[in-house]
């Protein structure tokens, strides 16, 4: 078997405010093996982001230890691992949607003739080469959203850290958007970690979903989706995905 | 064609203005020196014409070197503050008190200091636009969204990386909100600081013993200057404001 690519043990977070400790993780363990697609659902305020920030080191755990590929977390993000989604594009205002995707190029120094190529290639992957000229306020969220992920895989991550990248996009867009995610993911091979408020996402992406209970975090469970692929519109209409879907609702309980 | 259609009507407004003010001093026979009538106005300027000049480069000097001085020292503090959030949360409370209080009084003191001449004028002109300008760019440089930073740090992103790429593009905005009433600002303290004393080729002085000599028409031709050089700098902020930020006209006009 092969060796994990993101390996949590017993990983704890404890914010320190001025007044109070709020636990946000407790004894989190979990291992993520390459190419997985792996969800984490909960209720709100159940340290799914955080759990998400201490493995990209956004955050230092408190407790524990953080493995990604063989390396610290600190050392996958000084090498540039990881692909960052947020619930917002984040996208700014003072670069076209290329030099948006362009950006992480930029920072790393890459050589000027992939820096020229390659945001045009990640804007067809994700269907706006079209709009390379725009700037992001003219385009729609789901189309920023995308130009988001297009920027996250600018430098090849091996893994996708996703924090509720479609929570603000009407449903339509986010049943695309997740189709859509599927194929990247299956062509850049990347392993993805993906928080989400939807069940009916969770399902539909997941090889896996993690389910956390609220405060402090812990892994309540873990759901293995056993949903064939490639996945489309007909695996939502699956009587296996209803299933997974009611399995999930009700460890959520 | 589009300049016509975009500029027309405020011509039209300034022409309407100039007309009802000659009318009303015409319709009711005001007094000359209590208001003159426009077409007297520009008489007066094109009789004062080489005097006005100098006496306008004058002052202009004085409030675009204290204006360079005063936004340009503001920003390079607020990028010197910024670089601790803890020492610009300290000071900025300070900075923004500063515009409540009426630096111009200060201005017969800084003749004390600087002396009559325009040292003193661009005194009073850097402490009027320091603050400002120190504001903004500090609010710019910190106002940054977590979800930015963290995605620059998680590109592996240097301070200087995330300074010029995300920080400083970020706070242009309201850089020149700032320095555009900065613009206005300056050419007002200049002239105001001159009322305290200073040669006798200068706006404010002229303006001053001529208005009190009764001599409006020249008094008011030397205001024209003034708003015209006023203006002249604040369109040159306008002009650098579009050179540096265009993709924030593109949106706001398109």
């Amino acid at each position: 078997m092969a060796s994990p690519i993101i390996e949590l043990d017993r990983v704890a977070k404890t914010f320190e405010n001025r007044a109070r400790a709020t636990e946000a993780l407790a004894a989190v363990s979990l291992s993520v093996e390459g190419g997985e697609f792996v969800s984490i659902i909960g209720p709100s305020g159940c340290g799914k982001s955080s759990l998400l920030r201490v493995v990209g080191d956004l955050v230092e755990p408190s407790a524990g230890t953080v493995r990604v590929n063989g390396k610290s977390a600190r050392q996958a993000r000084l090498d540039r691992d990881y692909g960052i989604v947020f619930q917002t594009p984040v996208l700014y205002e003072w670069r076209t949607v290329l030099e948006n995707v362009e950006l992480p190029l930029e920072v790393a120094g890459r050589p000027r003739a992939e820096r020229l190529q390659r945001p045009r290639e990640l804007l067809r992957l994700v269907g706006l080469d079209d709009f390379a000229g725009h700037y992001p306020w003219q385009l729609s969220g789901g189309m920023q959203q995308r130009v988001s992920i297009a920027r996250a895989l600018a430098l090849n991550p091996s893994i996708l850290l996703m924090d509720e990248p479609f929570g603000a996009l009407d449903e339509m867009t986010r049943e695309r958007l997740n189709q859509e995610l599927l194929q990247v993911c299956a062509e850049t091979a990347a392993t993805a970690l993906f928080v989400t408020h939807s069940i009916a996402e969770a399902v539909f992406l997941s090889s896996r979903i993690v389910v956390m209970s609220a405060r402090p975090g812990r892994i309540d469970r873990i759901v293995t989706v056993d949903l064939p692929r490639p996945r489309g519109d007909k695996t939502r209409a699956l009587p296996r995905f209803f299933e997974l879907v009611t399995e999930v609702r009700q460890s959520l309980r | 064609m589009r300049i016509v259609r975009e500029y027309a009507p405020a011509a039209l407004v300034l022409a309407a203005g100039l007309s009802l003010w000659e009318a009303i001093v015409y319709l009711f026979s005001i007094e000359f020196y209590l208001l003159p009538a426009p077409h007297v106005i520009v008489q007066s300027l094109g009789e004062n014409y080489p005097f006005l000049v100098e006496a306008g480069l004058y002052t202009f000097t004085e409030a675009v070197v204290g204006f360079a001085l005063g936004c340009g020292g503001g920003m390079l503090a607020a990028m010197v503050a910024s670089s601790s959030p803890g020492f610009a949360g300290l000071v900025l409370p300070y900075a923004v008190a500063s515009a409540s209080v009426p630096i111009v009084a200060l201005a017969p003191l800084a003749i004390v200091w600087f002396g009559v001449e325009q040292g003193s004028k661009i005194a009073i002109v850097v402490l009027l636009t320091f603050f400002p300008t120190f504001v903004a760019t500090t609010r710019g440089l910190l106002g940054v969204t977590p979800q930015s930073l963290e995605l620059m740090r998680s590109y592996a992103a240097s301070e200087r990386q995330i300074f010029f790429k995300i920080r400083l593009p970020h706070s242009l905005p309201m850089i020149f909100i700032a320095l555009r009433a900065c613009a206005t600002l300056a050419m007002i303290g200049a002239v105001v600081s001159e009322f305290f004393g200073g040669p006798v080729k200068s706006l404010g002085v002229y303006i001053k013993s001529t208005a009190s000599l009764f001599q409006t028409r020249e008094a008011w031709s030397a205001i024209l200057v003034a708003c015209a050089l006023g203006l002249l700098l604040y369109f040159a902020v306008v002009l650098a404001e579009r050179l540096a930020m265009p993709w924030h006209f593109e949106r706001h006009e398109g």
